[in-house]
C-alpha cells in the first residue's frame, strides 16, 4: 500500500514535535526513518497509527484520503504499528494476546485462531507456543507474536518503532527476513530506527528528521557519513573545557553488569578522576541511564562493584550498600524527568531547599531557609519567588533549581540531560557552575543527547548503543563522524 | 453432627452467599475493567431499600430488584463520572458514596422499616428436588438462587470465552494496548462499571426480597466491604468469588450452629467471627508474603501452584486512562 | 531578590490566582448544588427544608446541654482528622481509623479495670489514655506494616483490622468482660465516678478531654506548617520517587504516619471511654473516624480548616438526634448532608481541574 503523509504538525505543549512533516513510501519498499531522540520519528508514526491525534495535515492511502483519528480507524484501512515497548497483555496466553481486538462473533474459536496463527508462524519461521503466558516470553517474542496479530488483521502497511532495540542477533535476522518477505507480497514497511546498520541492510530508501523537521531523503546504499550529517547536523563545536583533572580517582567501575530486564549494560573498568568530566553519548535509552542509576546507588548491579572515594580510606567497594551511604560518600545524582523524580511538583522552592538542608533541629527555620531559596534563586538566576512551587516552573528553571539544590561539597555529580530546555546563554552559565565545581575537584558523569555539549565540556567520551559500551575516547580525538557512525553502533 | 445437619448447614451458606455471589461478581467485573467502585456498602444498603420500598408500593417483587439495579448503576455512574471522566480518587469517591448512600438509605427507608413486604416466592425443581443430598442441596431454592448459578456460569463464559470477555479483561490490564487494538476504553469502562453497579444493586435487593427479607435500619451492614474483600480474595475471577463467597456463607451457618454448641464464648462473637476469619484469609492469601513462601517450592512445583493460586490485580486498576 | 525576578512575574504566578479564583468558583456551585440535592432529599421526605434548618439549630444549639454534647462529638473528631492529616500528607487513604479507635478503647478499659482501686484514680485515668494512644498506634503500625511490607492496600489492611478490632470488643464485652449477671450491647459494667474525666457540670462535655483534642490539633498545624518531618511526610506523599532521590527515607515515614494517626484515633477512643460513656461498649468509635475521614476529605487535608469544619460536622450530628421527635425525620439526615457536600466537593475539585486542562491545551 502506498502511504503519503502530507504536512503533518504536532505540537505538545510548547513543544512542536512535528513541524510540516511530509512522507512519502512505496507499496513493496521498506523505508527507513532515521533521527535522534526527541526528532519527531516516534510521534510521527503514532499520527499516521492513529495512536496521537495530529493538529493539521493529510493522511493518503493509495492516493485517497485516509481518515485516521483512532487506532481501530487505522487497523480497518490497513495501517498497522509495532509500539517501541510492545503494547499487549503480560499476564494472558500469547492465543488471547493475538485474538484480542479481532473482529468476528461472540465466541471465540480457539482451535481456529490457534490454528491461525500457527500457519503463520510458520510461515514467518517464528517459534511461539499458544498456550505461554506473554510475561514469560522475550522482547523479540513479543514482537513476533504483535506482527503474527497484525498481519492476521490484514494489514498492508507495517510501522515498526525501534524493533531491535532489545532482541537477539537470531530474533533480528529472523525479524528482517520476515519484513523482506512482507515487502516481497506488496506491503510497505515503515521502519523506524536509529541504527545505521539495521536501516543500511533493511531498507530501501530512507527519511532522515531532526528536530520536528524533515532534513532530507536518501536511497540506499548511501555513504553512512551523509546519513550521520544529516541526522546530526552541522560540524561539531570545538572542545573548550579548561583543563581541571587531578590524579586520584574518585570512581572505579569494575566488571559491572546491569539489567532492567530489557537491556543488559556492561562495563568492565573505568577510572574517572578528580576534577574530570565524562560525557556519555549515545541515543537515549541506550543504557547511560542504568549506568548513572548504578552509580548513584539507586539501581542494584547485577555483579560487579561500584567504588567510591570515601574520605580517607580511599576507594572502597559500594556493593550492596543503601542508597544512603552514596549520598554520605558524597555522589549527588540529578535525574532528567524533573518533575517526576527530581523534584515535587506541590512544593515551593524554599520547601525544596529546606528538604535539602541538613536538619539541626525538629523545626524549619523559615528566616534562614528563605534567605538560603533566596540566594539560591539569586545565584541560580531562576525565574520564581520562593513560594513559587516546582510544578510552576518552566523546565529551564526547574533545571537550574535542580542544580541549586545539588549539597556544595560533591565528590561525583551525575546528571542526565544537565542543560535541556535550557537557552544557549544559561547552558553557558551552567557549565560555568558545574565546572567551578570540577576545579574544587568534583568529578562528573553526564548523559547528553547533544553531541556539541559533549565534545564541548567532556575530557572523555564513552559512547552507548543498545547497551553496547564504548572505551573512554579523548574528547580531542573525536571527529562528527567516528562519533554519528558510534552512536549508530558501530564500534 | 449427623448428615442432615450437614446438608442444613450446606443449604443455609448457599442462602447467604447468594446476594454476595451477585455483589463480588459485579464487582469483579466493574474492577477488572479497571474501576474500583468503592462505594458496595452503601450501594447494597440503598439499593436494598429501594428494591424493598419499590417491591412493597407495587406488590411485585420484579419491580423491586428493577428499581435496585437502576440505583446501583446510577451510584456507579457517579463513579465512574468521578473516576474516569474528572480523574479523580476513585478511593475518596468510592469511599464517600460508601457512606452517603448508608445514610440516605437509613433516612429515606425510615417509613418501611419493619413492614411486612413480598418477598421472592420458592421454586422447587419437580424430580430433580427429589435426588438425595443435591435436591434438598441446589433444587429446592428459589429463582433467585438459580439466577446465581446462571451468573456465575455465563460470567466465566463471558471473560474466558468471549471476544469482548477478553476486551474487557484487556481494559483493565493495559487500556493504551486495547486502545492501539481500536477499543473505546472510556465507554467500555462506563459500561461495565455500570453492570457491576446494577449488579450490586440486585445483591442489596436479594437482601430485602428473599435472604433477609424487609428493610430496618443498616439492614445489610458490613455486606458491601466483605463483597469487596472477596473481589480480592477471587483474584479478579468470577468463579474464585462465587467461591469466596460461599466460604463466608459457610464460616456464617457454621458460626450459628457452633452458637449452640460452644458454650463458653458469647453468642455474638459468631456473628462477627465469619467477617474477621475472611479478612484474615485475605491477608493471608494475597500480598508479598505469598510470592515468598511459593519461592520455597521446588521449581517444577512452583509455576502450575502459583498460577492456580496467585491471581494479580488487574494491572490498570483504579489508574486512569489518558490520550495523547 | 533581584531585578530579573522583581520585574518578571514567575510565569507560573498568575497561572496559580486565576487557578485559585476557579477552583473556588467551582467550589461554590457545589455548595449550591448539595444545598438543592439536600433540599429535594428533605421535601421528597415531605418536610419542609427551612424546618429541617432550624429544627438541627436548636438540636445542636438549643440548650446548654445540647452544646455541651457538640463539643463532646467534637473532641475525638478533632483527633482523628488530627491523625489522618499524616497518613492523607503521606497518601495513604487510613481506613483503619474506625479499628484505631475501638482498640484505643479496649486498652483503656483493660487499664481502668486492672488498676482501678488499687492506684489513685486520676493515675489511673492518665494510664488508662496513655495505654489507649499506645493500643491505637500499634493498631496503626499493623496496618503500617501489611501495606509497606506485605504490600496489601492500606484500605483493605485498614477495613479488615475494623472488623477484627470490633470482634475483639464484642468479645470482651459478652465475654470475659461482661457485666455480672447479663451480658448486653450496654456495655461492661460501668466504672466508678472517680474515673470519670471531669465534666462540665452534669453535661457531656469534658473540658480536659477537650483541651487534649485542642493540643493535638495544634501539634498536627505546627508539625505540618513548621516542621522538617511534615515537610518530608508532604514530598513522600506526593512524589516518593523524588523524595527518595531526594535522600528521605520514606518507609520509616510512612509507618511513623500510620503511627500517629492511630495514637491520636487510640486518644479518642480512650476518651470515648473516660469521658463520654465510662465502659466499653460495642459501638464505642460512633463512626466518628469514617466522619473524620470526610471532614478531611472536604477540606483538602489543610489542618487549618479541621476546627471549623470539624465543629459544624459535630454539630450536625447532635443537632439531628432530635429530628426524629421534632419533625419525625430520621437522624441519618446528618450523614446525609455531610456526604453530600463532600461528594459534591469532590466532583466540584474534578470539574475545576479539568476546565483548567482544557482552556491550558487551547
Amino acid at each position: 500500500m502506498n502511504v503519503q503523509l502530507q504536512h503533518i504538525y504536532k505540537n505538545f505543549g510548547a513543544v512542536q514535535a512535528n513541524d510540516d512533516v511530509s512522507l512519502s513510501v512505496e507499496s513493496g519498499a521498506i523505508h527507513g526513518l532515521l533521527g535522534e531522540n526527541g526528532a519527531g520519528k516516534s510521534t510521527l508514526v503514532k499520527i499516521l497509527s492513529g495512536f496521537i491525534t495530529r493538529d493539521r495535515g493529510e493522511i493518503l492511502l493509495n492516493g485517497q484520503p485516509a481518515g485516521i483519528k483512532t487506532p481501530a480507524d487505522a487497523i480497518r484501512a490497513g495501517v498497522g504499528m509495532l509500539h517501541q515497548d510492545p503494547l499487549d497483555f503480560p499476564p494472558m496466553t500469547v492465543l488471547d494476546n493475538f485474538v484480542s481486538g479481532r473482529p468476528g462473533g461472540l465466541f471465540i474459536n480457539q482451535r481456529a485462531a490457534s490454528h491461525e496463527f500457527k500457519a503463520l508462524t510458520s510461515q514467518f519461521n517464528f517459534e511461539l507456543d499458544v498456550d505461554e503466558q506473554v510475561s514469560n516470553l522475550t522482547v523479540g517474542e513479543r514482537q513476533q507474536l504483535e506482527i503474527v496479530r497484525l498481519l492476521a488483521l490484514g494489514v498492508q502497511t507495517l510501522i515498526l518503532d525501534e524493533p531491535t532495540t532489545g532482541i537477539s542477533a537470531s530474533q533480528k535476522s529472523a525479524l528482517f527476513a520476515a519484513l523482506k518477505k512482507l515487502a516481497a507480497q506488496g506491503k510497505s514497511v515503515i521502519f523506524v530506527s536509529h541504527k545505521l546498520d539495521d536501516v543500511a541492510e533493511l531498507c530501501h530508501a530512507v527519511t532522515v528528521m531532526r528536530a520536528g523537521h524533515v532534513v532530507g531523503t536518501a536511497t540506499i546504499p548511501c555513504p553512512s557519513a551523509r546519513l550521520v550529517s544529516m541526522m546530526f547536523g552541522r560540524e561539531l563545536a570545538a572542545p573548550s573545557k579548561p583543563q581541571t583533572c587531578r590524579d586520584d580517582v574518585v570512581l572505579q567501575v569494575q566488571h559491572l553488569a546491569l539489567s532492567d530486564g530489557r537491556m543488559d549494560v556492561r562495563i568492565d573498568r573505568l577510572d574517572v578522576h578528580c576534577g574530570e568530566v565524562i560525557g556519555l553519548a549515545g541515543l537515549e535509552g541506550s543504557g547511560q541511564r542504568l549506568f548513572l542509576l548504578a552509580c548513584a546507588g539507586i539501581l542494584r548491579p547485577a555483579a560487579g562493584d561500584v567504588r567510591l572515594h570515601a574520605a580517607r580510606n580511599g576507594l572502597s567497594s559500594m556493593a550492596g550498600k543503601p542508597y544512603h551511604d552514596f549520598l554520605k560518600a558524597g555522589v549527588g545524582y540529578l535525574p532528567a524527568d524533573r518533575l517526576r523524580e527530581g523534584l515535587i511538583w506541590g512544593l515551593t522552592i524554599q520547601d525544596h531547599v529546606a528538604l535539602r538542608t541538613p536538619a539541626s533541629s525538629a523545626f524549619i527555620d523559615r528566616d534562614s531557609t528563605r534567605q538560603n531559596a533566596e540566594l539560591a534563586i539569586q545565584t541560580f538566576n531562576i525565574r520564581g519567588r520562593t513560594d513559587t512551587r516546582a510544578g510552576q516552573l518552566s523546565g529551564g528553571n526547574q533545571q537550574r533549581t535542580q542544580l541549586a539544590l545539588l549539597p556544595p561539597a560533591l565528590n561525583l555529580v551525575l546528571m542526565e540531560h544537565p542543560t535541556r530546555g535550557l537557552d544557549i546563554e544559561s547552558t553557558i552559565w551552567v557549565w560555568q557552575q558545574l565546572i567551578a565545581r570540577c576545579q574544587a575537584g568534583t568529578a562528573i558523569l553526564f548523559a547528553s543527547s547533544d553531541l556539541d555539549e559533549i565534545v564541548q565540556y567532556s575530557d572523555r567520551v564513552i559512547v552507548f548503543s543498545g547497551g553496547k559500551v564504548s572505551a573512554p575516547i579523548d574528547t580531542t580525538s573525536l571527529s562528527a563522524e567516528t562519533l554519528g557512525e558510534m552512536i549508530g553502533g558501530k564500534f | 453432627m449427623d448428615f442432615n445437619q450437614l446438608i442444613v448447614i450446606l443449604a443455609t451458606a448457599i442462602a447467604t452467599a447468594t446476594p454476595l455471589v451477585f455483589a463480588s461478581i459485579g464487582e469483579t467485573i466493574t474492577e477488572r475493567a479497571g474501576v474500583i467502585n468503592l462505594s458496595a456498602e452503601g450501594t447494597i444498603l440503598l439499593s436494598a431499600m429501594t428494591g424493598f420500598a419499590a417491591a412493597y408500593a407495587t406488590n411485585n417483587v420484579l419491580a423491586g430488584f428493577l428499581a435496585a439495579a437502576i440505583v446501583g448503576a446510577l451510584i456507579a455512574l457517579i463513579v465512574a463520572v468521578g473516576a474516569i471522566t474528572l480523574k479523580q480518587s476513585q478511593i475518596a469517591i468510592g469511599f464517600v458514596l460508601a457512606m452517603l448512600c448508608g445514610d440516605l438509605s437509613s433516612f429515606l427507608g425510615n417509613p418501611i422499616v419493619l413492614v411486612p413486604g413480598p418477598t421472592v416466592p420458592s421454586l422447587r425443581i419437580p424430580i430433580l428436588q427429589d435426588i438425595p443430598v443435591l435436591g434438598p442441596l441446589l433444587f429446592q431454592s428459589d429463582a433467585l438462587v438459580y439466577a446465581s448459578y446462571l451468573l456465575m456460569a455465563l460470567t466465566w463464559v463471558y471473560f474466558y470465552r468471549t471476544r469482548n470477555g477478553l476486551l474487557l479483561r484487556s481494559i483493565g490490564e493495559q487500556p493504551a494496548a486495547a486502545f492501539a487494538r481500536g477499543s473505546n476504553v472510556v465507554r467500555m469502562r462506563y459500561f461495565y462499571a455500570l453492570l457491576g453497579g446494577a449488579l450490586m444493586g440486585i445483591a442489596g435487593a436479594a437482601f430485602s426480597l428473599d435472604f433477609k427479607a424487609g428493610w430496618s435500619h443498616r439492614h445489610t451492614a458490613g455486606y458491601g466491604w466483605i463483597a469487596l474483600a472477596i473481589v480480592i480474595f477471587g483474584g479478579w475471577n468470577p468463579l474464585r468469588a462465587a467461591l469466596g463467597s460461599y466460604l463466608f456463607g459457610i464460616l456464617q451457618s457454621l458460626a450459628s450452629v457452633a452458637q449452640s454448641s460452644i458454650q463458653n464464648v458469647p453468642t455474638q462473637v459468631f456473628s462477627v467471627a465469619p467477617f474477621v476469619l475472611m479478612i484474615l484469609v485475605l491477608v493471608l492469601t494475597s500480598g508479598e508474603w505469598l510470592d515468598r513462601l511459593l519461592a520455597y517450592l521446588p521449581a517444577a512445583w512452583r509455576r502450575p501452584i502459583t498460577r492456580a493460586i496467585h491471581a494479580p490485580p488487574p494491572a490498570a486498576l483504579g489508574k486512569a486512562f489518558e490520550q495523547d | 531578590m533581584n531585578e530579573n525576578s522583581k520585574t518578571t512575574r514567575p510565569p507560573g504566578a498568575s497561572a496559580l490566582s486565576l487557578r485559585v479564583s476557579r477552583a473556588a468558583y467551582y467550589q461554590l456551585g457545589a455548595l449550591l448544588i448539595s444545598l438543592l440535592f439536600m433540599a429535594l432529599i428533605v421535601i421528597f421526605s415531605g418536610e419542609s427544608p427551612l424546618r429541617v434548618v432550624s429544627s438541627l439549630w436548636d438540636g445542636a444549639f438549643g440548650t446548654a446541654d445540647q452544646f455541651a454534647r457538640v463539643l463532646a462529638t467534637l473532641t475525638p473528631l478533632l483527633l482523628c482528622a488530627s491523625g489522618l492529616i499524616y497518613t492523607f500528607t503521606a497518601g495513604l487513604y487510613n481506613l483503619g481509623v474506625e479499628g484505631q479507635i475501638v482498640v484505643g478503647a479496649v486498652a483503656t478499659t483493660w487499664v481502668l479495670r486492672a488498676l482501678q482501686n488499687q492506684v489513685p484514680a486520676p493515675l489511673v485515668i492518665a494510664l488508662g489514655i496513655i495505654a489507649g494512644m499506645a493500643g491505637g498506634m500499634l493498631w496503626g503500625l499493623l496496618a503500617g506494616a501489611l501495606n509497606v511490607y506485605g504490600k496489601i492496600s492500606e484500605i483493605f489492611a485498614g477495613l479488615g483490622l475494623n472488623f477484627v478490632a470490633q470482634g475483639l470488643a464484642i468479645y470482651l464485652i459478652f465475654g470475659p468482660w461482661k457485666r455480672p449477671g447479663v451480658a448486653s450491647m450496654s456495655g461492661t459494667e460501668p466504672f466508678d465516678e472517680s474515673l470519670w474525666l471531669g465534666r462540665i457540670g452534669q453535661t457531656e462535655a469534658s473540658p480536659v478531654a477537650l483541651v487534649i483534642a485542642l493540643v493535638v490539633l495544634i501539634i498536627t498545624i505546627v508539625v505540618m506548617r513548621n516542621t522538617y518531618y511534615g515537610l518530608r511526610l508532604k514530598a513522600v506523599g506526593q512524589n516518593p520517587r523524588a523524595a527518595f532521590i531526594l535522600g528521605i527515607p520514606s518507609t520509616r515515614l510512612l509507618l511513623s504516619s500510620f503511627a500517629i494517626c492511630g495514637a491520636f484515633a487510640g486518644i479518642a477512643g480512650a476518651l470515648q471511654v473516660v469521658a463520654l460513656f465510662h465502659r466499653l461498649i460495642p459501638s464505642i468509635s460512633s463512626s466518628l473516624g469514617f466522619l473524620a475521614l470526610l471532614v478531611v476529605m472536604l477540606i483538602s487535608f489543610n489542618a487549618l480548616w479541621i476546627l471549623p469544619m470539624a465543629f459544624f460536622f459535630s454539630g450536625l450530628n447532635v443537632g439531628s438526634l432530635q429530628l426524629p421527635m421534632a419533625l419525625r425525620l430520621e437522624s441519618s439526615l446528618a450523614g446525609v448532608i455531610q456526604g453530600t457536600l463532600v461528594l459534591f466537593a469532590l466532583l466540584a475539585r474534578g470539574l475545576s481541574e479539568r476546565a483548567g486542562k482544557i482552556k491550558r491545551s487551547q
